[in-house]
């Protein structure tokens, strides 16, 4: 229980604590500003804050202009695609490693976890080469697998974590109650990890949805991501303040409201359950 | 412990993710060794045979490496000390009894889940540009000269868009750490007379300590391949002054397609990141009994 | 028809051997009890009964069928666990009703079992609830109720009653005893708690690691424990075991007196000693006595009037008829 503090201590704590927070948001909350500001407001000196003529119209011109929707299609293709292919390859694997917990899963586990050591930029010469060899450089279906390989261990980790919480005494009971290993697992373990398997989805979806190693790299246009828009600004000629922000903000806020509905996951997820 | 059949059941359960991340695993490290050894320039192909130890040489003793790997380094532990000191503030002052800690820890959370290209351009142009960013407004307000930070200290702004980037990760994990501590613990210490600051020393900073090294760890495997972010911001300039490990790989096989070359730093890359997966794998093997 | 035979049944796990070779029948109908202390095999030996964990050699026959390779839905066993195992996303009905689903049991059978096991078990006003909104004691009665419509051969029940409070335990015990009086099939019940062995078998299986000690009604362990483990193990307060010169008089290596065949006095008797705690129970007070010489602490049980107290000498005589005795390996003299 926190133990009761004077109120003026408090005060003292919670402005402080608004303060740090603001800092750190700010980032964010001036791109959002700067995405409702016609373009020369958005680079005026000294800098505007509230008072000007909002609209949507950067928006408006990113979506019809810039082709914002091929590049969204495209995240989001890859970032569920990948994700529920890994799920659909790790829900088994998991199930057999957290229930018929045998001497060797512990290694086995490790050693998942270690293929996610290898660093990406290591291993880019021959990834691109295989790509460019069966010709599939630049499409969704490279990016799909590749981000399912790259996650995979992190989906059977926060599975396993999941399920090692379902008590073993219930499928036990199960078994005795007559249920087949499919039925076992179709109507007692599944609805009962319902929680684990959602929140695995929603932080390997937010993973996969910001991965800028091998988007960047193995896309041109045609299977690029909001990834690739976003870099696409970076080159000078391109460059409107008020438009990048709406298309960042486009970017980033979705995937930023989910990601704070599943805050407690993520750090689970992110630690392979060291911290809890 | 369970019966025969369910542990065949399980084998043939656990094969399909087994064969999946031992290929994904074993034939790129196999290609990259091979083409390590090997003269391939995606220009001129023809070209090709074996070539020893010369594209590691090439790499290594390329006056861009050591640039690269002293970089790397900087990057990755500028970040790390920001991010964990900081981290461990906030997470303190955080845990403190606020109003309205829900959306503060919203707030706090919320660069983490910002796409690295967003985040390098969104400082890049909104706050380091020297003309119209807002670092610059601030210092024409102060009567200071407006400051290059990209071009006058390129690696010192990347550590700061990582470690905004970093920064949410570390605090929540400590966070949650912190939250875990046993509150009677700190009320028996305070009872045997220990002041605030020992308290902290003593207690608080030794439970955080497993979850400081999770935190170090983990954002060294993620630091160790930052790439958006150069890419987007100096890509490795001016000259290499940012130019770290990963980007170097890059170049190397993506804008002058020297395969053997890349392959052997892609080694090269293997070989130091599996140094610090050693040390993760132990700390987080330890918590899996 | 619930007759299970155990023919040299072994079970090891990887090196270590759990239990060495064990016989062991079950009649049919019968309340059989393992009992014995924490890790001492009883848990596993049920596991096995139930197919949970292979046996490593041996035999498993269930009505005079071989049952050894059988996966446990195909034993026609039911079990309850410790922590009752019920499915949290099903409500208390649909619990009951699983077993059955997965049998295939036709619909309006279902029911008609459903509404019958509520009724027994007191379950009808919170058949549309979920486990978490039940009591321990409700929670348990749901565990007895999906066993109890599969209509097994054999009840199996894993120390189904460590998790209620005390009072609630007692009455538990009853109902469990007056559901095999009723439906009379045989019960297979483990529990650490030798008291619940006592009130409710008609046979116990006193086990210590891995090792049947022994088998008999609970009369015939209470007053021929065949061995000091089974003695000090059945009854409660403990069996006081005196071993040395007082034991050789008795010619034997160890004697054991029960605190109630015990008598204590402020005057005379055998062994004289001064009274440590006294605990006053109202029936029953409990002395421990010490500076006998015999033991650490005696215990003796007395009537709930006894006038004595800390620090009183007194003098203990024990019932010479029920005195037993074992010899040097532990086993009981006759």
């Amino acid at each position: 229980m926190a133990r009761a503090v004077t109120p003026a201590r408090k005060s003292i704590n919670t402005a402080a604590a608004w303060t740090v927070a603001l800092i750190i948001f700010f980032p964010i909350l001036w791109t959002i500003l700067t995405s409702f500001k016609p373009e020369p407001v958005a680079v005026a000196s000294p800098p505007v804050f509230l008072n000007f003529d909002w609209s949507f119209e950067n928006y408006e011109t990113v979506i019809q202009q810039r082709g914002y929707g091929q590049f969204f299609w495209n995240s989001m293709v890859i970032a569920f695609g990948s994700t529920i292919l890994g799920m659909i390859i790790a829900i088994p694997s998991a199930w057999a490693m957290a229930f018929v917990h045998g001497k060797r899963t512990k290694d086995l586990l490790m050693w998942m976890l270690s293929t996610k050591m290898m660093p990406a930029a290591g291993v880019l010469v021959p990834i691109y080469l295989i790509a460019v060899y069966f010709k599939i450089l630049d499409t969704r279906f490279l990016l799909t697998i590749v981000l399912m390989l790259m996650n995979l261990p992190i989906i059977i980790w926060m599975l396993y974590t999941y399920f090692r919480e379902i008590p073993v005494d219930i499928l036990e009971a199960a078994r005795m109650d007559g249920a087949s290993l499919t039925n076992e697992i179709l109507y007692v373990l599944t609805p009962m990890a319902v929680p684990g398997i959602a929140s695995t989805l929603l932080l390997n979806v937010i993973l996969a949805w910001n991965e800028s190693f091998w988007t960047l790299n193995l896309t041109a246009f045609n299977a690029a991501p909001l990834t690739k828009f976003i870099a696409g600004f970076s080159s000078p000629q391109g460059l409107f303040y008020a438009k990048l922000s709406a298309a960042s903000v486009m970017a980033f806020l979705p995937i930023m409201i989910l990601g704070w509905f599943s805050q407690k996951q993520l750090v689970r997820g992110l630690t392979f359950g060291a911290v809890k | 412990m369970a019966t025969q059949a369910s542990r065949s059941a399980a084998r043939l359960m656990v094969s399909p993710s087994v064969i999946l991340l031992f290929i994904w695993m074993a034939v790129p490290l196999g290609m990259v060794i091979y083409y390590s050894f090997r003269r391939y320039r995606l220009l001129n192909p023809e070209r090709a045979g074996w070539n020893g130890w010369s594209n590691y040489s090439s790499f290594v003793f390329s006056p861009d490496f050591g640039g690269a790997l002293v970089n790397t380094l900087i990057l990755v532990l500028g970040v790390l000390i920001i991010t964990v000191v900081l981290g461990i503030l906030i997470a303190l002052l955080i845990d403190q009894p606020i109003w309205g800690q829900g959306p503060v820890r919203i707030l706090v959370i919320s660069p983490f889940f910002i796409m690295p290209p967003v985040s390098a351009l969104v400082w890049k142009n909104m706050f380091f540009n020297p003309s119209n960013g807002l670092f610059g407004e601030l210092f024409k307000y102060l009567g200071m000269r407006p400051f290059d930070f990209l071009g006058q200290a390129p690696l010192g702004s990347i550590v700061t868009i990582v470690a905004w980037e970093w920064l949410p990760f570390a605090t929540l994990i400590l966070l949650t750490a912190l939250q875990s501590l046993d509150s009677e613990q700190l009320e028996a210490a305070e009872m045997d007379g220990a002041p605030v600051l020992k308290r902290f020393w003593y207690i608080i900073l030794p439970h955080m300590s497993r979850s400081i090294t999770v935190v170090i760890l983990i954002q060294t495997i993620f630091l160790l391949g930052i790439f958006g972010e150069i890419l987007v911001t100096t890509a490795g300039g001016p000259g290499t002054a940012s130019t770290t490990l990963p980007f170097l790989i890059f170049k190397e096989a993506l804008l002058d397609f020297d395969v053997g070359t890349a392959a052997a730093g892609g080694v090269v890359a293997v070989i130091l990141a599996n140094i610090v997966a050693i040390f993760l794998m132990k700390a987080i093997g330890k918590n899996l009994d | 028809m619930g007759r299970i035979t155990l023919d040299k049944v072994s079970k090891s796990f990887g090196e270590v051997n759990v239990i060495p070779p064990l016989d062991l029948t079950i009649e049919d109908g019968e309340f059989v009890v393992f009992v014995g202390p924490s890790g001492c095999g009883k848990s596993t030996l049920l596991r096995l009964i139930a197919g949970l964990e292979d046996i490593t050699s041996g035999q498993i026959r269930i009505d005079g069928n071989d049952a050894t390779h059988m996966p446990p839905a195909k034993r026609g066993l039911a079990m309850v666990f410790q922590s009752y195992a019920l499915y949290p996303h099903m409500s208390v009905k649909k619990n009951i009703a699983f077993p059955m689903k997965m049998a295939g049991v036709d619909p309006a059978e279902q029911e008609r079992r459903i509404k019958s096991a509520a009724e027994a078990l007191n379950l009808t006003a919170y058949l549309d609830r979920r486990p978490g909104q039940l009591s321990g004691g409700q929670r348990q009665r749901v565990a007895i109720g999906r066993a109890i419509v599969r209509e097994p051969a054999a009840f199996l029940f894993d120390e189904p009653l460590s998790n209620l409070d005390a009072a609630l335990r007692v009455g538990m015990r009853l109902e469990i005893s007056e559901l095999h009086n009723r439906l009379e099939t045989t019960m297979i019940y483990v529990t650490h708690d030798q008291v619940e062995a006592m009130t409710m078998a008609d046979k116990i299986v006193v086990l210590q690691a891995g090792v049947i000690e022994q088998v008999g009604s609970p009369m015939e362990l209470y007053h021929k424990p065949r061995n000091a483990f089974v003695a000090g193990f059945i009854g409660s307060p403990k069996m006081n075991l005196i071993g040395g010169a007082e034991a050789a008089k008795h010619n034997a290596a160890t004697i054991g007196v029960r605190p109630e065949h015990i008598a204590v006095s402020a005057t005379e008797g055998t062994w004289k000693g001064t009274i440590g705690v006294s605990e006053h129970l109202g029936s029953d007070t409990f002395f421990h006595v010490h500076g006998t010489g015999l033991a650490d602490a005696m215990t003796i049980r007395a009537g709930g009037e006894v006038d004595l107290h800390h620090g009183d000498t007194v003098f203990l005589t024990p019932d010479a008829d029920k005195i037993h005795r074992f010899d040097k390996e532990g086993l009981r003299i006759e």
